[in-house]
C-alpha cells in the first residue's frame, strides 16, 4: 500500500501570529513555523499502518521554500520520502486553488491512501480533505478518531455532536484524522540523521501541468480585503476569594442578569 | 429581491439554532429560501417559516442520509446553478464546511468559512488567530458561499408561510463512496449544545479528576449552561473530547463563559475569546485567564464553586 501524508507548515499557534500588512497573507517570514499539529497525527497513523501492512509512506507539502524544515522534521519521524511543491506563483492562493495543486500532486503519486490532518491551525478551514477528494473522485473519510484497514476496505469512527458515526469506503481514499486518534512518536536521533538523506523531490507548477494563472492571487476565488488587530480584552475586577468568593461571584452574575 | 439560500442544519428532526441565525442574517440580504438536504422537510417547515423562509427546497432521500456529504454537495451545487442565488449560507459545522468545500470546487467558486457577519456587498467578517485578528474578505469568483459560525448573531422571528418545492436527488456512484454504516447517538441529557449555548461553564486541569467534574456540571445545570473542558482536562480523561473548547476543539461565543481551574493558554483562548462576558476562578493570581476575565476570583475552586452553587439555589 502506498500512503501519501499531507503535511502543512503553519505559524506556531502558541506564538504571536500576524497577517502581512502589504498583501493580507499569513506572515510566515517573521513567525516561528512548525508542522501543523494534526498532521503529526496523520504521519503517525500512516507509519503504524505501514508497520502493520507494509508499503511506502510519502510526505507531500505545498508551500514556500522554508517548508523544507518541516518536511525534514516529518521525515525524521519515519516516512520514506517527500514531495515538495514550491513555486513563487503559489503565493496568495486560496483553499480552492491550493486543493487543485494538492490533488494534481497526489494523482501523480498514484497513492492507495491519502492521510491528512482534519484541520490546519492557521486557517482552521477544515475543507481541504473534501476539496481534494472531490477533485480526485475518491472517498473522503473525515475527522477520524479511529481507522482500521482490512484489505482494500477502510473503516473509520468519527465523532459527531450527537455521538459518533462509523463510515466505510474502499481504496483509493482519503482519511483526515483528529488529534484523538493516536499519540505521535517523537523522532529518534537515528531518525533525525536518516531524514537528512531521504529523497526529497521538488516540483514546480509546470511539473504538475498547472498554469501560474490558475493559482496565486490571480487564480484565487476569494481574497482578504483588509485586516486589523482586535483590541485586546480588558481585564476586569479580580478579587481574592477570602471566605465569600462564591457569594461574590454570584453577586456579580446577578448584577449581569445571569442569575 | 434576490434569493438567498440557507442550508438547514438539523438534528433528529429539530432545527439547530445556527439555522435560525442564518435565516435572520439572510433576511438582511434578500428573499430567504431554506434548503433541506436529507432528513424530513415537513418536520422543520414550521420553524423555518417562523424565522422568515418564504420557500423551502426539499431534497429528501435515504441516499443523502446514508453517505457522507458528497451527495448533499451535488444536490446543492445543481440547485445553485438553477436558481442563481445572491448568496449561500451554510453552518460552520464539520458537515457544513465539508458540503460548502465540495460545492466550491464543483462550481469553481470562492468560499469563506467561519464567518461572523456578511454585508449586502458580500464582505464577510472573520475572526482568526485565536481571536486576535479581524479579517474582512470577499469572494472574488462566483457568488458568496459562506459558512456561518454559531452564536454570531441573535435570531429573531419574522413569520412567513413557506412554499415547499421538492428537489430531485440525482446521485452518481461518486456520491456514494463513503457509506455510513452506523450512527450512534449518545445520551446527552438536558444540557444545551456546547457551540450553541448562551452560557458555558468549563473545567480545566485544576478540577483534578473526572469525579470532580460533577462540580462543574452542577454549576452548569444551575445556570442552564453547557459544560466545556480544556484540553488538559480532556487529555487527563476528566471529560469527553467532544466537550473540548479551543483550537483543536469547539469554538464557543456565549453570553457568559465561566472558566474553572483553567490557566488560559493561547490555544484555549482561541476557542472562547469572543465570549461576551468571561468569569474565571483560579488559585493562581498570575494565571493568564485573568487577563481576559471581566470578573476573576483568586481562590480554590473546591471552596468557591460549591458556595456559588449554594448561593444560586438560595436565590431561586
Ligand atoms: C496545537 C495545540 C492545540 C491545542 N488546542 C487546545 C484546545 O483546543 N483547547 C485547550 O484548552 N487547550 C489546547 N491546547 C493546550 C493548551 O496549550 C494548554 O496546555 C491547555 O489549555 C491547558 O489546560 P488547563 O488550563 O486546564 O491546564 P493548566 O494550564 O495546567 O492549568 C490549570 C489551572 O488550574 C489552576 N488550579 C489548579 N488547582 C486549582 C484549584 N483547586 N482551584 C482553582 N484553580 C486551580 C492552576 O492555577 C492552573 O492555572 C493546545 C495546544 C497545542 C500545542
Ligand atoms: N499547503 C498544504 N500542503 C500540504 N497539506 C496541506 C496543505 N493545506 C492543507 N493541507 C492538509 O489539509 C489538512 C486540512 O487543512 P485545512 O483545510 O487548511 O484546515 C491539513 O491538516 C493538511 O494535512
Amino acid at each position: 500500500m502506498k500512503i501519501v501524508v499531507l503535511v502543512k507548515q503553519v505559524p506556531d499557534s502558541g506564538a504571536d501570529r500576524n497577517l502581512r500588512s502589504d498583501d493580507n497573507t499569513v506572515d510566515r517570514a517573521s513567525a516561528s513555523n512548525v508542522i501543523n499539529e494534526m498532521d503529526e497525527y496523520a504521519i503517525e497513523e500512516a507509519l503504524s499502518l505501514q508497520e502493520a501492512h507494509g508499503g511506502e509512506v510519502v510526505v507531500l507539502t505545498v508551500g514556500p521554500d522554508r517548508a523544507t524544515e518541516s518536511i525534514r522534521k516529518a521525515l525524521s519521524m519515519g516516512p520514506d520520502s517527500a514531495v515538495h511543491v514550491v513555486d513563487d506563483a503559489l503565493h496568495g492562493s486560496c483553499a480552492v486553488a491550493t486543493s487543485k495543486v494538492l490533488a494534481a500532486a497526489i494523482a501523480q503519486q498514484q497513492a492507495d491512501l491519502v492521510i491528512c490532518g482534519a484541520e490546519s491551525t492557521d486557517g482552521r478551514v477544515q475543507v481541504m480533505p473534501h476539496m481534494i477528494a472531490e477533485r480526485l473522485g475518491i472517498a473522503a473519510l473525515t475527522g477520524a478518531r479511529k481507522l482500521t484497514v482490512e484489505g482494500s476496505t477502510l473503516t473509520i469512527e468519527r465523532q459527531t455532536d450527537e455521538g459518533y458515526e462509523v463510515v466505510t469506503a474502499s481504496t483509493p481514499a482519503l482519511v483526515s484524522v483528529w488529534d484523538t486518534i493516536n499519540d505521535p512518536r517523537y523522532p529518534s536521533f537515528k531518525g533525525i540523521m536518516a531524514a537528512k538523506k531521504k529523497p526529497l523531490q521538488t516540483l514546480s507548477l509546470g511539473d504538475l501541468g498547472i498554469a501560474a494563472g490558475e493559482v496565486g492571487f490571480e487564480g484565487s476565488t476569494s481574497a482578504v480585503v483588509e485586516h486589523s488587530k482586535r483590541p485586546p480584552r480588558q481585564a476586569g475586577n479580580k478579587i481574592d476569594a477570602g471566605d465569600d468568593g462564591g457569594s461574590k461571584l454570584v453577586e456579580y452574575l446577578a448584577s449581569e442578569k445571569f442569575v | 429581491m434576490a434569493e438567498v439560500l440557507v442550508v438547514v442544519e438539523a438534528s433528529q428532526g429539530a432545527v439547530k439554532k445556527v439555522t435560525l441565525e442564518m435565516l435572520t442574517l439572510a433576511r438582511t440580504l434578500g428573499d430567504v429560501s431554506a434548503v433541506v438536504l436529507g432528513g424530513s422537510a415537513a418536520a422543520v417547515a414550521d420553524k423555518l417559516g417562523e424565522f422568515g423562509a418564504s420557500k423551502i427546497y426539499a431534497a429528501e432521500s435515504e441516499d443523502l442520509d446514508g453517505y457522507l456529504v458528497a451527495g448533499k454537495a451535488t444536490v446543492l451545487a445543481s440547485l445553485i446553478q438553477r436558481v442563481s442565488p445572491a448568496a449561500v449560507l451554510v453552518a460552520s459545522s464539520q458537515e457544513g464546511k465539508e458540503i460548502a468545500g465540495r460545492v466550491a470546487v464543483k462550481l469553481d467558486n470562492g468560499l469563506l468559512t467561519d464567518v461572523v457577519a456578511l454585508d449586502a456587498e458580500g464582505v464577510a467578517t472573520q475572526v482568526v488567530f485565536a481571536g486576535s485578528t479581524i479579517v474582512k474578505s470577499k469572494v472574488s469568483k462566483g457568488l458568496p458561499i459562506v459558512t456561518v459560525r454559531p452564536n454570531s448573531l441573535t435570531p429573531t422571528p419574522s413569520p412567513a408561510t413557506p412554499s415547499v418545492e421538492q428537489v430531485e436527488v440525482a446521485l452518481t456512484d461518486k456520491d456514494k463512496l463513503a457509506k455510513v454504516v452506523e450512527r450512534k447517538v449518545e445520551a446527552k441529557g438536558a444540557r444545551p449544545e456546547l457551540a450553541e449555548a448562551s452560557i458555558v461553564v468549563s473545567g480545566g486541569r485544576g478540577v483534578g479528576s473526572a469525579d470532580n467534574f460533577k462540580l462543574v456540571e452542577e454549576l452548569a445545570d444551575l445556570l442552564g449552561a453547557a459544560v466545556g473542558a480544556s484540553r488538559a482536562a480532556v487529555d487527563s480523561g476528566f471529560y469527553p473530547h467532544q466537550f473540548q473548547v479551543g483550537q483543536t476543539g469547539k469554538t464557543v461565543s456565549p453570553q457568559l463563559y465561566v472558566a474553572l481551574g483553567i490557566s488560559g493558554a493561547i490555544q484555549h483562548r482561541a476557542g472562547m475569546q469572543t465570549s461576551k462576558t468571561i468569569v474565571a476562578v483560579n488559585k493562581d493570581p498570575e494565571a493568564p485567564i485573568f487577563e481576559l476575565a471581566d470578573f476573576g476570583v483568586v481562590g480554590d475552586l473546591f471552596k468557591v464553586v460549591p458556595q456559588a452553587a449554594e448561593e444560586i439555589r438560595k436565590r431561586k
